[in-house]
């Protein structure tokens, strides 16, 4: 079975979840094409080969200069060329791209697959409720759409690498495609969700905090802890008391560290959505009760306003 | 002047567990609140916002049960000044059911003289998380989508959104009305709802209709949990007392400095 995947890529070639969906449909058996809309370098061409790539088929050109998701839907749907299934990750763009392709050929779409349940006819499992749950969910239809979800799998690369060639897929972008087009990109503040993201330690804070002035302690922790970043609630974003960027959880960003403290936050699943991957989950609770106490590996019962500053003078103290 | 569609579904609001109903093909939800998605609040909030400053008017739309009334009526004392029910069973419509129900709703509101310059849907679906509404109905529509927006603001006959680009920048877009934006939160602050708000919502009628032909469904089999694990926590202690035992704790991990 052939199995055109799109894969996006930045300055270090593909990007991370591009390489694990790569890595997921190779699992399907399948003889893997990549699409890369703009520029291929010999060394990204000699990356995706590792992942098993056997095609690199490249877009290029004016229509593709700034993003436009109805644009790259053609180079889709132009690289598809009959292949019964089209892959890309869950991302922003993954699952935009693909909506508009799913429209094109008229047929569903599945978003964050997680598995594939069977073949004949496809069967995938998939998250649902922010990654709470899962649903089965076939997919019938002469070509199979679907979008790989995040950490879904290792991005690991093939046994065999493959020397792919590369083939320029011309294609035809009409102006309707353009009508919606990325026109300028402007820098992200200094400080967004980037460390966050991929901080080692994640002090986590909910409305147990109590109000705006509340995180000097919690501020202080991440000060005190080796590549530590704040994390809130959404409880603490829509009172105002932090910035949306620290919200964590389904509509926030996900974080996976090493350690994550959990520091007045109830445990909804929407919050723990985005931090169950946290090796190690230590929360500090004035209930004993809350689903984020239960479901931690360490717990501390009492209030944060006590247990944090003594925390942090502990540390201090033996910091010497 | 530019009148908004904005899209919201009622769904459980879900505490620290997830209960299915006995077929698992949803949420138990029979001891639950409701809500909308945060993104559709921020939608609504940019509805609301956009008709003010244009002189339009925000309509808000669900497709879902007589119960959804409960969140019509949220969008209504928050400033919408319109409400339509699609009366249907929202567990029964797949992302191109809805599409296509919202869509005839926007024809049947243009021939009958009122015109949308922006239909705006969540990103995503809180529960099915679909990722796809607001792009089949562009497509439906024929007008141009921009997904992930989190800011927008209508000049003339344009439309410019801001939302977050994969590097961690802004991506600016400049689209020609009438268009269809899916919407993210965290560009703006959903407003609460005052009293006297709440009141006048009280009054306006919400349009019922009932969509034409029968759904497709979204192809759903079944609904699975992941195992409960039992709990397993290590309570390290009480109050201020414990620190000695977290900072034991954190050596162990090697997080300190
Ligand atoms: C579709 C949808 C998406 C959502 N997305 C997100 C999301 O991305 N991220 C998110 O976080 N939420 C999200 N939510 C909201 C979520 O459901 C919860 O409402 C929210 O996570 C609760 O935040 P919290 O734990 O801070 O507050 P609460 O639930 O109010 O919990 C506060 C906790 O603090 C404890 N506490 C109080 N005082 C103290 C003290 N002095 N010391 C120690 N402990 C104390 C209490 O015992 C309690 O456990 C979403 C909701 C919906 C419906
Ligand atoms: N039953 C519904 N009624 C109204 N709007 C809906 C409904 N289902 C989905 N939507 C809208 O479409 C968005 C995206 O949904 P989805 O594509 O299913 O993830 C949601 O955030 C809503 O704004």
């Amino acid at each position: 079975m052939s199995v055109l995947v799109l894969v996006e890529t930045d300055e270090g070639g593909a990007v991370e979840v591009s390489r694990e969906t790569l890595a997921f449909v190779r699992g399907t058996d399948a003889d893997v094409r990549a699409l890369v809309v703009g520029e291929v370098s010999p060394e990204l061409v000699e990356q995706l080969g590792s992942y098993g790539v056997r095609e690199v088929l490249r877009a290029d050109g004016e229509a593709f200069s700034s993003y436009a998701a109805a644009a790259w839907a053609s180079a889709v749907v132009a690289a598809a060329d009959g292949v019964p299934l089209v892959a890309a990750a869950g991302t922003p763009r993954g699952n935009e791209v693909l909506a508009h392709v799913a429209c094109r050929l008229g047929v569903a779409m599945a978003a964050n697959v997680v598995a594939v349940e069977g073949t004949d006819p496809l069967v995938v499992s998939r998250q649902v409720l922010g990654g709470s749950a899962l649903e089965e969910l076939p997919l019938p239809d002469a070509v199979a759409v679907l979008t790989v979800a995040g950490h879904a799998c290792e991005p690991s690369t093939a046994d065999e690498p493959a020397a792919p060639a590369v083939r320029e897929v011309s294609v035809d972008v009409p102006a309707a495609d353009l009508r919606a087009r990325v026109v300028r990109t402007e820098p992200g503040e200094p400080d967004e969700s980037g460390s966050l993201k991929s901080a080692r330690v994640v002090v986590g804070a909910g409305r147990g905090a109590g109000s705006a002035d509340g995180f000097k302690d919690l501020l202080e922790l991440t000060e005190l802890l080796d590549g530590a970043a704040l994390g809130v609630s959404r409880v603490v974003t829509s009172l105002g008391w932090r910035p949306h960027h620290e919200q964590v959880g389904q509509t926030g960003s996900r974080v996976t560290p090493d350690l994550y403290v959990a520091c007045g936050i109830s445990g909804a699943i929407q919050h723990w959505a985005g931090m169950s991957t946290s090796k190690t989950i230590l929360a500090i609770n004035t209930d004993a009760d809350a689903p984020m106490v239960t479901k931690a590996h360490y717990a501390v019962i009492g209030d944060l306003h006590e247990i944090v500053p003594a925390i942090n003078e502990e540390l201090r103290r033996r910091a010497g | 002047m530019a009148n908004v569609l904005v899209c919201i579904k009622r769904v459980p609001d879900l505490g620290g567990e997830i209960r299915l109903t006995a077929d698992a093909m949803g949420v138990d939800d029979s001891s639950l609140g409701h809500t909308v998605s945060p993104h559709e609040e921020a939608a609504v909030e940019l509805a609301i916002q956009t008709a003010k400053d244009t002189g339009g008017e925000a309509t808000v739309l669900t497709l879902g049960s007589e119960d959804a009334v409960e969140q019509l009526r949220n969008a209504l004392a928050l400033g919408c000044t319109g409400a339509v029910l699609v009366e249907a069973d929202a567990a029964a419509y797949g992302p191109a059911d809805v599409a296509a129900a919202v869509a005839d709703v926007v024809r049947d509101h243009e021939a009958a003289g009122t015109s949308y310059d922006l239909v705006l849907v969540g990103n995503d679906a809180s529960d099915t998380g679909d990722f796809q509404v607001g792009v089949r109905l562009s497509y439906l529509l024929d007008r141009p989508v921009v997904a992930g927006v989190s800011t927008l603001s209508v000049d003339g006959g344009e439309v410019t959104a801001r939302g977050g680009s994969p590097d961690g920048g802004t991506e600016v877009y400049q689209v020609a009305l009438p268009a269809v934006l899916t919407v993210m939160e965290g560009g703006v602050e959903p407003r609460y709802p005052s009293i006297p708000g709440r009141m006048k919502a009280k009054k306006i009628a919400i349009d019922r209709v009932t969509p034409t032909g029968e759904p497709q469904g979204s192809g759903r089999r079944r609904l699975t949990l992941p195992p409960a694990q039992p709990s397993q926590v290590t309570v390290l202690g009480e109050g201020p007392e414990a620190a000695g035992a977290v900072v034991d704790l954190l050596e162990s991990l090697g997080v300190t400095r």
